[in-house]
């Protein structure tokens, strides 16, 4: 009769948090160790120098942009916003998972978060760094990149307040100010653990410099709950808001296929899903090359591939909405615009968009397919690739071709375009490596948290 | 296990991060200062010429008028350098032999111009022209600054668009009657505002703020 037993009932047939077992030692042993103790191993190496390669790439791609301007790229009238702008939205998407685990599951007492939410913030962090070089490099001079701000200068002039794009410089601005806030805060008392157990001077001085004199006293604690809540508080409008700024970006323009009201929602569900699969991306092979499976289980794949598949039925009906309203309309530039993505020049990236974003994510119905890894992987990878597309698919088959059919033209990314787009993953995958050797991937402080309830549901099993 | 860090640092981290604030907003000043300087905009700041040629005694001492030079001011956009031929109009006759002069009259000799450094250029993608600021009742020292005065030719203003601007939104500030614009000793009366307003209807100014204006 007793409501615990009735909850441990449903929760036995889900995997735990928190594989019981763990002491409060051995978890905050198994995590620190990652950093202190495994020094740096061949496979890191390994796959650092694949990201710092790619890195020195997207060198060598800016400082040829630079040089020679915004021409290099395939860009031209009519499609003025190419490969620059699809991958400021897909990063900046991809980023608002991280604040919705870390922040939004905060707020609503989600325990599944706690092993997952300080990568997934890290992979916010370097997301918005990803994406806030798009809006600057894709300027004709970006170093002016400052007139955005509205500081007082000598021309006496504002930036222009009724331009989405300036809306971007405070939504992306706000975002990952807030981000890497929240994200340093909740990282103090670990910080502080490996500062207590480093072994060498140098480590001991940084983690200390960083850790803020963290004590661990009840005053601390008090306060760091304190600031998290209102960090978490904070940050969960930004989840909504700042896509829908993005958003913004399209919908106020009059291009058919942009001008929709149905894309400040439609985007921020779309933010989530490209976020999900880069987290679950990112999850996988860190559980398996950290032999972290007991910390991040199968519970928090499952949710994750759960959310995954919700994002994505509501991406669905924005794509169902999007062509239903364009033939409702009876506006022949919009149901124009609809049969061109259908069956125009780049009809193959519409159905291969489709078949990413649609199709191929419903295998994660059934509960067999959520908890095979490989698949889910696979899945994960498929719909970051499909995000992309709809972001291709908006940005270039829109502009393509508009109103006047004198005007229309084709888009042909030149190397210049894919180079600055695999530099950019290069950037993150660097400060991913850079992240995972130095700092504490999962949050001691939570999974310590964990070790009580997850031993005593272990016991009443 | 021993302090890592010595006690100063409790001082040291409360000062730089309540103190960060204001490092900013002192910063952000000290930029702006930098910004106003005349370092930085070389207002009053006189330019080596080819000859040092004085404005003082020739617009100030003896009364030349500006348009005996700067001839196409009233017409053109550009309000002209003279050419050494107006010089040699009185230095035909005046200073003959003197060492100063050498320049102009080699210049006059071989036919070739005199390369004056300009003192007064907006940079090419503002587009100025003279002859509608002279003849809605614009002086020349309104811009150009106490010309008559000068020994040595220095710019008065700043040429920041700011700059333009505060006459273009409030042009009452500065607007004088049409008889006087070439007048290099005109005193701004003290009840400028009220007169201004009153030129600014009389003489039908625009004040235009259009950015095609001047970015053409």
């Amino acid at each position: 009769m007793d409501p615990e037993g009735s909850q441990n009932i449903n929760e036995a047939r889900q995997a735990p948090v928190l594989e019981p077992g763990h002491t409060l030692s051995s978890v905050t042993e198994k995590i620190s160790s990652i950093v202190l103790g495994r020094g740096t191993t061949k496979g890191w190496m390994f796959g650092f120098a694949i990201a710092f390669a790619l890195l020195m790439l997207l060198n060598v791609a800016v400082t040829y942009l630079l040089v020679k301007g915004v021409g290099i790229w395939g860009i031209r009238i009519p499609i003025a916003w190419g490969f620059a702008i699809v991958n400021f939205v897909w990063w900046i998407g991809i980023g608002h998972a991280g604040t919705l685990i870390s922040a939004i599951l905060l707020l609503l007492h989600q325990k599944w978060r706690t092993s997952i939410n300080r990568f997934a913030e890290a992979m916010t962090i370097f997301a918005v760094a990803c994406a806030g070089m798009f809006p600057l490099l894709h300027m004709g001079r970006p170093w002016l990149f400052f007139y955005l701000m509205p500081y007082p200068n000598a021309m006496w002039l504002w930036p222009q307040f009724r331009s989405p794009l300036v809306w971007d410089v405070f939504a992306v601005s706000t975002y990952a100010t807030v981000s890497l806030l929240f994200w340093f805060v909740g990282m103090v008392p670990d910080l502080a653990t490996l500062r207590d157990r480093a072994k060498n001077r140098a480590a001991r001085i940084i983690y200390g410099v960083l850790a803020m004199g963290w004590r661990g006293s009840a005053v601390h604690w008090s306060r760091y709950e304190t600031a998290s809540m209102l960090l978490a508080g904070l940050a969960t409008p930004l989840v909504v808001s700042v896509h829908t700024v993005v958003s913004f970006d399209f919908s106020v323009a009059i291009v058919p296929g942009w001008h929709s009201t149905i894309f400040p929602p439609y985007f921020v569900a779309g933010a989530i899903y490209s976020g999900f699969a880069m987290v679950i991306t990112l999850a996988i092979p860190i559980r398996k090359f950290y032999h972290l499976e007991d910390l991040v289980t199968m519970r928090h794949l499952d949710n994750m591939a759960k959310v995954m598949l919700a994002t994505g039925v509501i991406v669905a009906y924005g794509y169902m909405m999007e062509t239903f309203i364009a033939f409702y309309s009876g506006n022949q530039y919009d149901r124009y615009m609809i049969m061109n993505r259908m069956t125009g020049p780049y009809a193959f990236f519409y159905w291969l968009l489709i078949a990413c974003n649609i199709v191929i994510p419903q295998v994660l119905w059934s509960r067999k397919v959520r908890n095979n890894v490989p698949i889910l992987f696979v899945v994960a990878l498929v719909v970051n690739v499909g995000m992309w597309l709809e972001r291709f698919v908006i940005v270039v088959v829109s502009l393509h071709r508009d109103y006047i059919p004198s005007a229309w033209g084709t888009y042909m990314p030149t190397r210049w375009d894919w180079a600055t787009y695999v530099g950019t993953i290069g950037l993150f995958l660097t400060l991913f490596y850079l992240f995972i050797r130095f700092l504490p991937m999962i949050s001691i402080v939570e999974m310590r948290s964990l070790v009580e309830e997850t031993n005593e549901e272990g016991q009443a099993k | 296990m021993s302090q890592i860090f010595h006690t100063s640092t409790n001082v040291l981290s409360r000062l730089s991060i309540y103190g960060g604030v204001f490092i900013v907003a002192l910063l952000g000043a000290a930029l702006y200062g930098i910004e106003l300087s005349p370092w930085y905009t070389d207002v009053h700041v006189s330019r080596e010429q080819p000859v040092p040629f004085s404005h003082k005694h020739h617009a100030g001492e003896l009364g030349i008028d500006c348009r005996y030079c700067h001839t196409s001011v009233e017409k053109s956009a550009f309000a002209g350098v003279p050419p050494t031929q107006t010089c040699m109009t009185c230095h035909s006759q005046i200073w003959t032999n003197s060492a100063m002069l050498e320049p102009v009259r080699s210049s006059y000799r071989t036919d070739k111009s005199i390369s004056w450094t300009r003192v007064n250029a907006l940079p090419d993608f503002v587009y100025f022209d003279h002859s509608i600021h002279v003849s809605k009742g614009i002086g020349c020292t309104t811009c150009h600054g106490q010309i008559a005065e000068m020994p040595l030719t220095y710019r008065e203003g700043t040429l920041y668009m700011s700059w333009c601007l505060d006459c273009h939104r409030q042009p009452e500030k500065y607007v004088r009657p049409k008889s006087q614009v070439f007048n290099p000793n005109y005193e701004v009366p003290s009840n400028q505002m009220e007169l201004g307003r009153q030129l600014v209807k009389d003489y039908k100014i625009q004040s235009l703020q259009n950015c095609s204006t001047c970015h053409r």
